[in-house]
C-alpha cells in the first residue's frame, strides 16, 4: 500500500503471448511510472494490440508478470465502441455507472467534460449514429477521460481521423495530461503521433512481438512544436533498429545516425536483442 | 414521464402517417364491394353488410363474451410461447452447441402443420382450454425462440470486451449492453408471434372448442350465414389491427429510437 501511495507504476516482466502455436509477443519487459507517456509503436500484427489486451486484462496471462499499482485505468479502443441506443451524454457516463456515481452526479461530470472534448450540449442528447467520426472518437476519449483515471490505455484511437481531427485530440489530450500525474500507455504505428505525445517510445518488432529499442524524449510534450515533432520523427526514421522493425531497407552507411548520438533529446536508452531462441522454434 | 411526452407528441405524425395504411384497407374494401357485386349475396356479401351484422352482433352483447373467451386463450398461448421462447432462445444463443443443436428441432416445429399439433392437443388435452391455448404456444414458441437465439448470438464482442475494460458489474451489463440488443430482435418476432397466435387460436376453437370466436365461425358456416362469417373474421382482424398498430408499433418505436430510420 505505501509502495502504491509513494508512485504507483505499470512494470511489465517477461511478458509472452502465444495464439495456438503462433508465438505473438515474447519476453516483454517495460516500466511505466505514473506522470509518464509510453508509446509502443511497430508495424502492424506485431502484437501491439494483444499486449495492451493483457495490460488492460482482458486476455488472461499466461507467461510472465504484470505489475500494475494504478486504482483507475481506463481504455480508449481503435474504434469509439459507443453503445449505439445511449445518448452521447449516457456514453461518455458508462464508465461512471459502472463505478456506481449516483445518476446526477454522474450526468454532471459527463456533461462538463463533454462541452471540454470540444461537444456541443445538443450533441451530447443525440444517439451515435447521429454524430460524426470524429464526434464518435471525442465521446469516446470523454468515456475514459471522465472517469480521471490513473492509467490511460489508448489502442490506436485516433489512427482513422483526417489530419486536422487528430491535431485537435491530441491539444485535447496533451491539455488533459498536463500536470495530472496520469500515466498512459498508447499503442500507434504512427511515429509522429508517438513523437507529439510520449516521453518514451518503446519500438516493436513482429515475429514474435518483442520490445527492440527504448528511445526517450527529454521535451515535455506541452512545449513540442511542429519542427520538433518532424525533426525528431525524420531522426527516428533513421535509426537501423527502427527501420527493421517496420521492413523499410537499410539506409546507406553514411546516413545513419549512430546510437547514442543525442542530436536534442532523441536518445537510445536500451536496446533489445533478438528473442530467446526458445520462441524461434515456436515460430511458424 | 419524458417518454410519455415524446409518445403524446409523436402520435399527431403516427397518426398522420396512417392516412397510407387507410387507403390500402380502403382499396381492399371497394375491391371486396366490386366483388360482392359480382357472385352475390349468398357467396359475398357487401362490406356492408358485413359490418352491420357486426354491429348487430356487438350490440346484442353476443360478440364480446365470445371475443374476449378468444383473446384470453391467445394471450395465454402468446405469454406461455414469449416467455418460454425469449429465455430457452437467449439461453441456447449463449452456447454455440446449444444453438447448433436447436436448430434442427426449431425447423421442426416451424415445419409442422398447426394443424397437426391441433389433432395432438384434442386427444392430449380434450375439448377445453388447454388445446387452444397449446396449439398457440406450439406455432408461437418457434419464432420466438429463433428470434431471441439470433439476438444472443449477435451480441457486439467490442462492446462486451468495453465492458469488460470498464469492469462492468453483471446487472449493468445485462441490462445496458445485452439486453437492448437482444430487443431489437426480440421485438418483431414478438409482433410477429402475437399475429400467429391470433389466426391459430381461431382455428383451434372452430374445431375443438363450444365457445370462443372459432365456435361462432363453426356456427355461421352450419348456417350458411356468410354475412355473420364475415363479420367475424372482421372483428378478429380488427382487433389485431388495433393491438400491433396502437400498442405494438408505438412501444417499438420508442425502444428504438437509438436506431433513427423513422
Amino acid at each position: 500500500m505505501t509502495r502504491a501511495a509513494a508512485s504507483p507504476r505499470l512494470a511489465a516482466h517477461g511478458v509472452g503471448h502465444a495464439y495456438a502455436l503462433r508465438t505473438v509477443l515474447a519476453g516483454i519487459d517495460f516500466d511505466l511510472p505514473a506522470g509518464r507517456v509510453a508509446a509502443l509503436v511497430g508495424p502492424s500484427g506485431c502484437g501491439k494490440t494483444t499486449l495492451l489486451h493483457l495490460v488492460a486484462g482482458l486476455l488472461p496471462l499466461r507467461e510472465g508478470r504484470i505489475e500494475s499499482d494504478f486504482a483507475t485505468p481506463a481504455c480508449v479502443f481503435q474504434q469509439p465502441r459507443l453503445l449505439p441506443w445511449k445518448s452521447a451524454l449516457h456514453n461518455i457516463a458508462f464508465g461512471l455507472k459502472a463505478q456506481g456515481v449516483a445518476r446526477r452526479e454522474r450526468e454532471r461530470r459527463a456533461h462538463e467534460l463533454g462541452l471540454r472534448v470540444g461537444l456541443a450540449a445538443e450533441d451530447l442528447e443525440k444517439f451515435p449514429h447521429q454524430l460524426s467520426g470524429g464526434m464518435q472518437s471525442r465521446v469516446a476519449l470523454a468515456r475514459a477521460l471522465v472517469m480521471a483515471p490513473d492509467l490511460l490505455l489508448l489502442d490506436e484511437p485516433f489512427s482513422a481521423l483526417d489530419v486536422g481531427l487528430k491535431a485537435e485530440l491530441y491539444a485535447l489530450l496533451a491539455e488533459h495530461l498536463a500536470g495530472r500525474g496520469m500515466a498512459v500507455l498508447m499503442i500507434t504505428h504512427d511515429l509522429m503521433e508517438a513523437v507529439r505525445l510520449s516521453d518514451d517510445v518503446l519500438v516493436m518488432a513482429p515475429d514474435p512481438g518483442r520490445i527492440v529499442a527504448r528511445f526517450e524524449l527529454a521535451r515535455p510534450a506541452a512545449s513540442r512544436d511542429d519542427a520538433f515533432v518532424y525533426h525528431r520523427t525524420a531522426e527516428l526514421l533513421q535509426h537501423a533498429v527502427v527501420r527493421e522493425s517496420f521492413g523499410l531497407p537499410p539506409l546507406p552507411a553514411a546516413c545513419t545516425t549512430p546510437d547514442g548520438a543525442a542530436a536534442g533529446g532523441l536518445r537510445v536508452v536500451a536496446r533489445g536483442g533478438h528473442p530467446p531462441p526458445a520462441h524461434r522454434g515456436l515460430q511458424c | 414521464m419524458k417518454a410519455a411526452a415524446r409518445w403524446l407528441a409523436g402520435l399527431p405524425a403516427y397518426l398522420w402517417s396512417g392516412w397510407g395504411a387507410a387507403a390500402s384497407l380502403l382499396l381492399c374494401l371497394a375491391l371486396w364491394e366490386w366483388a360482392a357485386g359480382l357472385y352475390g349475396d349468398l357467396i359475398l356479401p357487401d362490406p356492408r353488410a358485413a359490418l352491420a351484422t357486426l354491429a348487430g352482433l356487438f350490440a346484442d352483447g353476443s360478440a364480446w363474451p365470445e371475443l374476449l373467451v378468444t383473446a384470453r386463450r391467445a394471450l395465454a398461448g402468446f405469454a406461455l410461447a414469449l416467455a418460454a421462447g425469449s429465455v430457452l432462445g437467449v439461453a441456447a444463443g449463449l452456447s454455440m452447441t446449444a444453438a447448433m443443436m436447436a436448430r434442427p428441432v426449431v425447423t421442426v416445429l416451424i415445419g409442422t402443420p398447426p394443424i397437426a399439433w391441433l389433432v395432438l392437443a384434442l386427444l392430449w388435452f380434450g375439448a377445453g382450454d388447454g388445446t387452444p391455448v397449446f396449439t398457440v404456444f406450439v406455432a408461437a414458441f418457434p419464432v420466438v425462440f429463433v428470434g431471441a437465439l439470433q439476438g444472443a448470438r449477435t451480441v457486439d464482442g467490442q462492446l462486451a470486451e468495453l465492458a469488460a475494460a470498464y469492469r462492468v458489474p453483471l446487472p449493468m451489463r445485462l441490462a445496458d449492453v445485452y439486453l437492448p440488443h437482444v430487443l431489437s430482435y426480440l421485438f418483431p418476432a414478438w409482433i410477429t408471434a402475437l399475429g400467429i397466435s391470433w389466426k391459430v387460436v381461431v382455428m383451434a376453437e372452430l374445431l375443438a372448442t363450444s365457445d370462443g370466436v372459432g365456435a361462432a365461425l363453426a356456427v355461421s358456416r352450419a348456417h350458411l350465414d356468410t354475412a355473420a362469417t364475415l363479420a367475424w373474421i372482421l372483428a378478429v382482424v380488427g382487433l389485431l389491427l388495433a393491438v400491433e398498430y396502437l400498442l405494438l408499433e408505438p412501444v417499438k418505436r420508442e425502444v428504438e429510437r437509438w436506431r433513427g430510420a423513422a
